[in-house]
């Protein structure tokens, strides 16, 4: 009995500010102050090396009202593009990261030696040599373009951040999933298919909508070789213009959009997925 | 009154495990429309043994043949034989992501390639034989236990198995849904299907058992038809096992 004013003494001497400091007033005061703060050095900065800013320059980027009516300006242009590469690549990269999963759970060696090699080649391979390797060493050999060359880079590469998303969820299906199946005549094909495959996409969606956020901001690096999509049109922005910190902080935040728009749309799917159980 | 020929042959398997004999040259015939219950202590081999007759475990050696096809590494045997060899877990193992329907239709359709209308009225009638019809639509989380494992009996008798193996069926469930998988099971019986039952009810097993297995430390120690092997047991470590478990 003694022991028990001691077990809970902690919570009696818990320190009285931290339930002040938890208080959501006062986090809004601290992020406001945070912000500010990045923001006034921001302009101070800018200020005292004579940066003239022109925010009133970048609405024309997005779109442009001229005699034949609306029109959309590049950066919309280009988000179309960094989106269309993204979901072509991440397509490839679901298709690759599953057989590379299946291949490392099967009992077959050569398999399992394919796959972990695969994954080992790519993890340590930074993304920007690997943009190298597919558009100046396979481009001239397999004559990919330089789209082409971007979006296998970024498939392979994100193929192996997925094929391990796909190996966790599988492995997280218990074992008398597979008993059950098996014991009612299934071959592996048909118990991935109809028993384990669909128990583990519940599992496996946040964390590819994470990839799939991922692939987004990576498939930026593919402005190096100039493939026409946000980040290239936002250098070219700035190229003609000079207007660096107007222009990258709309990419950014353009990014930003997309991205969090996607994480919103993800939760709201995996919500259903639960109701329906 | 029964084939001559038996349905399941065990003959002088062994099962190794790295370094662990979980099973030491085991023999045993089932006959068509025999009912076996399989007892003894925990880690005796009674799972393993029937675990490797549909092959979820592999043997090592000896031979294991069932309905006139031998298990080998020969996958299509494999598949052939599941298919004649119905299995109820003890945890089961039902499919969360289904309805109980669909848990039903899903081996008779993707399996037997079954239409989806004859599969539904084959697990709709076999719904209606363990007595939870009105079921159908739920989820398996939906039910209590003792409704889970019988949809699981359900299951395996919609693939219109000639034998099914009990994997101690009634361990996982609460003391008051024991005797409705029981009941279901003891009607299961009645109806000449072959069974092999792992189980540590005797009751049931005085029921229903054609003929009764004692196994400890992987080997069969004794084999014996109810009557004689309830009073008159010939080992002594069976003796004293049936004493421990019919105390209480």
């Amino acid at each position: 009995m003694s022991d028990f004013p001691e077990t809970f003494a902690p919570r009696a001497r818990q320190w009285p500010l931290r339930r002040v400091l938890r208080s959501a007033p006062l986090s809004l005061v601290f992020y406001l102050a945070i912000v500010g703060g990045i923001v006034w050095l921001a302009l101070r900065g800018s200020a005292s090396m004579g940066y003239n800013w022109q925010w009133y320059r970048i609405p024309q980027y997005f779109y442009e009202i001229t005699d034949q009516g609306f029109q959309w300006g590049e950066i919309p242009i280009g988000l179309v593009a960094t989106i269309g590469l993204s979901t072509l690549a991440f397509a490839l990269a679901l298709v690759l990261g599953l057989l590379v999963a299946l291949l490392r759970l099967s009992d077959l060696v050569v398999g399992n030696a394919v796959a972990v090699g695969f994954l080992e080649l790519v993890r340590n391979t930074p993304l920007l040599v690997l943009l190298y390797l597919f558009y100046y060493v396979l481009g001239p050999i397999f004559s990919l373009d330089r789209y082409w060359a971007s979006v296998l880079c970024l498939a392979v590469f994100h193929a192996a951040l997925i094929s391990e998303i796909f190996r966790a969820g599988i492995l997280a299906v218990p074992k008398g999933q597979w008993e059950a199946a098996k014991s009612i005549g299934m071959t592996t094909g048909q118990a991935y298919r109809w028993i384990i495959i669909p128990q583990s996409i519940r599992m496996m969606l946040p964390p590819l909508t994470g990839e799939m956020v991922h692939m987004i901001k990576s498939s930026a690096i593919v402005s190096v070789i100039a493939v026409a999509e946000l980040t290239t049109i936002g250098r070219n922005i700035i190229s003609d213009t000079y207007m660096s910190f107007e222009i990258w902080f709309t990419i950014a935040a353009v990014y930003m959009v997309v991205t969090l728009a996607l994480s919103v749309l993800v939760s709201r799917l995996e919500r259903s997925f639960t109701v329906k159980r | 009154m029964l084939d001559r020929t038996p349905i399941i042959d065990i003959r002088g398997v062994n099962k190794f495990y790295d370094g662990f004999q979980a099973l030491t040259d085991v023999s045993l015939s089932v006959f068509s429309g025999q009912r076996v219950v399989i007892c003894g202590p925990s880690g005796s081999g009674k799972s393993t043994l029937i675990r490797c007759i549909n092959r979820l475990e592999e043997h090592s050696s000896g031979q294991l043949i069932v309905d006139g096809t031998e298990l080998n590494d020969e996958t299509r045997n494999i598949r052939a034989i599941r298919q004649e060899v119905g299995m109820v877990f003890q945890q089961f193992n039902l499919f969360p992501h289904l309805t109980v329907l669909e848990n039903l239709t899903i081996g008779p359709m993707r399996v037997r390639r079954a239409s989806r209308r004859d599969a539904e009225a084959t697990a709709r009638k076999y719904l209606e034989r363990v007595h939870i019809p009105e079921q159908a639509d739920k989820y398996p989380s939906q039910l209590s236990g003792g409704q889970q494992q019988r949809v699981a009996i359900a299951r395996s008798l919609c693939m219109e198995t000639r034998v099914m193996l009990f994997d101690e069926p009634t361990s996982a469930l609460d003391p008051e849904m024991i005797g409705e998988v029981l009941e279901v099971m003891v009607e299961l019986a009645d109806s000449g299907m072959t069974m092999i039952v792992v189980t540590h009810e005797m009751g049931f097993a005085r029921r229903v058992a054609d003929l009764m297995v004692f196994m400890e430390a992987g080997r069969i120690v004794e084999t014996a038809p109810p009557e004689k092997f309830f009073t008159n047991p010939e080992s002594e470590r069976c003796r004293v096992f049936l004493e421990q478990i019919l105390s209480h």
